[in-house]
């Protein structure tokens, strides 16, 4: 087991003639090692073309229906990647991964009140991906820094997820699922969901969550975490030297009339029974000191 | 007013009404607010216009912000704003040419403003260590294990998931110009980006800015041993950091004039 996706899943790429969208269809294609895991591409001007020997189809509902395909990555252009969301929400796929950075908030925030009530998941915009490691990745992130293990790892910044990997394989501990959820202020899956998935499968022993500056995501995580999680949860929090007032790379990590600080989320984790550490280096340390 | 300090002091003074992004402002809603507010029957409409038309221009100018302070009743009964304040969601400038006409270059950081030349995603800070780092919130916890360290960084710098020699040369050129810098540490955990791309970068940009401080620098990730021997084989006194902790000690001592 493992969450979002596993080798069954099926993926169809939005935007898989852009380079970057040929790129990571590529590599994520090579990492599934031969099992049929990118069966669609979408581009509305190239249907009946095909791209590594990939089908691509004008729309998502088709793309769906001919292919099977459950899950969609999105590499679509800022200002057209939050419409491709909506039509894949409208398919009713299961899971939608939107790797574009910077969509207009205005643009997330309609596109979120689109999806209430829809079936559809989304995980960032602005996120590396998904990965669960020997069988899929969906994403930006290097696949063969990740092995199989029992670790799950949920983490809204994507260089911050793949150090906290690195260390987690430097004690040898190997990942069931990585959810990178975005650096976006409007976004889909936050760290709780993720984290109730972890709580759910039977292949995670325990998670790390790793956070930033900015909104309430952890907060509220930490305090689902204290009343619900049956397993241990170790966190970091990026920017405790983070000037207010100020943007620091993702759109949403700003520390605003003086809410959204580290030192605040740090208290709160703790406060919850979640063990966290100042050292961004001590991470995968911290997550084997709570292992049984 | 300041409503920084009334939410820390009186939060309870502060009026909400939450929008439907479906709906928008609905009237109904704004008169709540201007009967809250204390305003007179012959005042409602006139509120109910000023905060209705707010909505809508922070809609179709995408904002992030849009703050009227402050919002007079003149003897006569008439409303008026006397000043405001705007924040513009920066993902949005594509479809908005007209913000170029009002931005004052004048009002930033100079360092930031040539960082955002090279679509570097900078914010200079008053440390005497430079961090140039792949990734927002890996840059974030350089920053962080400098501090922990004893050290004080000079900046943020993420340079992005696609770095080039040209832009990593120009990321160097920034920080060195930080009259007060005392060292430079380089954190990169390649993914997409590879490391031997990264080294031969820092390589070629120490050369062309003759480098004067010390500089440390930690690889990790997809083709880490070729970017190593690249750093190795430079002839430059990089100092090399096996970790991050590692990598930021070194940052620290080499900047308090330890090697």
């Amino acid at each position: 087991m493992s969450i979002l996706i596993n080798k069954n899943t099926r993926v169809m790429t939005q935007g898989i003639t852009g380079k970057t969208g040929q790129f990571h269809t590529k590599m994520g294609k090579e990492y599934a090692n031969g099992r049929n895991c990118y069966v669609a591409g979408v581009n509305p001007r190239k249907p009946g073309e095909s791209f590594e020997g990939i089908p691509i189809f004008a729309t998502v509902k088709e793309a769906k229906q001919k292919t099977g395909a459950n899950v969609s990555v999105i590499y679509v252009p800022p200002p057209f990647a939050a419409a491709a969301i909506d039509e894949a929400v409208e398919a009713d796929l299961d899971l939608v991964i939107c790797i574009t950075e910077g969509i207009p908030v205005r643009d997330m925030i309609r596109t979120k009140y689109k999806m209430q009530g829809r079936r559809t998941k989304l995980v960032g915009p602005n996120c590396p991906g998904v990965i669960t490691p020997d069988e899929i990745k969906i994403g930006i992130m290097p696949g063969h820094i990740h092995k199989k293990g029992r670790v799950g790892v949920v983490s809204r910044s994507g260089t911050l997820t793949y150090e906290a990997v690195g260390q987690l394989m430097e004690l040898g501990l190997g990942q069931s699922s990585c959810v990178g959820t975005g650096g976006d202020p409007v976004n889909g899956l936050k760290h709780i969901d993720v984290l109730k998935m972890f709580n759910d499968d039977p292949e995670t022993d325990a998670v790390i969550m790793v956070g930033e500056i900015g909104g309430s995501d952890e907060e509220t995580a930490a305090y689902w975490v204290k009343a619900n999680m049956k397993k241990p949860v170790v966190g970091f929090i990026a920017g405790v030297t983070a000037p207010p007032g100020k943007r620091m790379g993702h759109a949403g990590a700003i520390i605003s009339g003086g809410k959204g600080t580290a030192q605040e989320k740090l208290a709160v984790m703790e406060e919850c029974g979640i063990k966290v550490t100042k050292n961004p280096a001590e991470m995968g340390k911290l997550l084997k000191s709570v292992l049984k | 007013m300041e409503i920084e300090q009334v939410a820390a002091e009186n939060p309870a003074a502060i009026l909400k009404e939450y929008i439907d992004p479906g709906m928008g402002l609905e009237a109904f809603q704004a008169r709540k607010l201007a009967f809250a507010l204390g305003l007179k029957a012959q005042q409602i409409n006139q509120a109910v216009q000023f905060m209705t038309g707010l909505y809508k221009a922070f809609e179709e100018t995408d904002s992030s912000l849009m703050e009227i302070n402050p919002f007079i009743t003149c003897t006569d009964g008439r409303l008026f704003a006397l000043d405001a304040k705007m924040n513009f969601d920066d993902s949005a400038a594509f479809r908005h040419p007209e913000w170029q006409q009002l931005r004052d270059l004048g009002e930033e950081d100079p360092a930031e403003v040539e960082a955002s030349k090279y679509d570097l995603n900078y914010i200079q800070l008053d440390g005497d260590i430079g961090c140039l780092v792949n990734g927002a919130g890996l840059a974030m916890a350089t920053m962080d294990i400098i501090k922990l360290y004893g050290g004080n960084p000079a900046n943020f710098l993420d340079v992005g998931g696609g770095a080039t020699t040209e832009k990593v040369t120009e990321a160097f050129k920034i920080m060195l110009r930080i009259p007060h810098l005392k060292a430079i540490l380089v954190n990169i955990f390649g993914g997409i980006m590879k490391c031997d791309v990264i080294a031969a970068g820092v390589v070629a940009a120490a050369k062309q800015v003759s480098l004067k401080v010390p500089l440390v620098v930690r690889l990790e990730g997809t083709n880490v041993d070729l970017g190593r021997k690249i750093l190795a084989e430079s002839g430059l006194p990089i100092i090399s950091g096996s970790n991050m902790a590692d990598a930021a000690q070194k940052v620290v001592a080499a900047s308090k004039g330890k090697r």
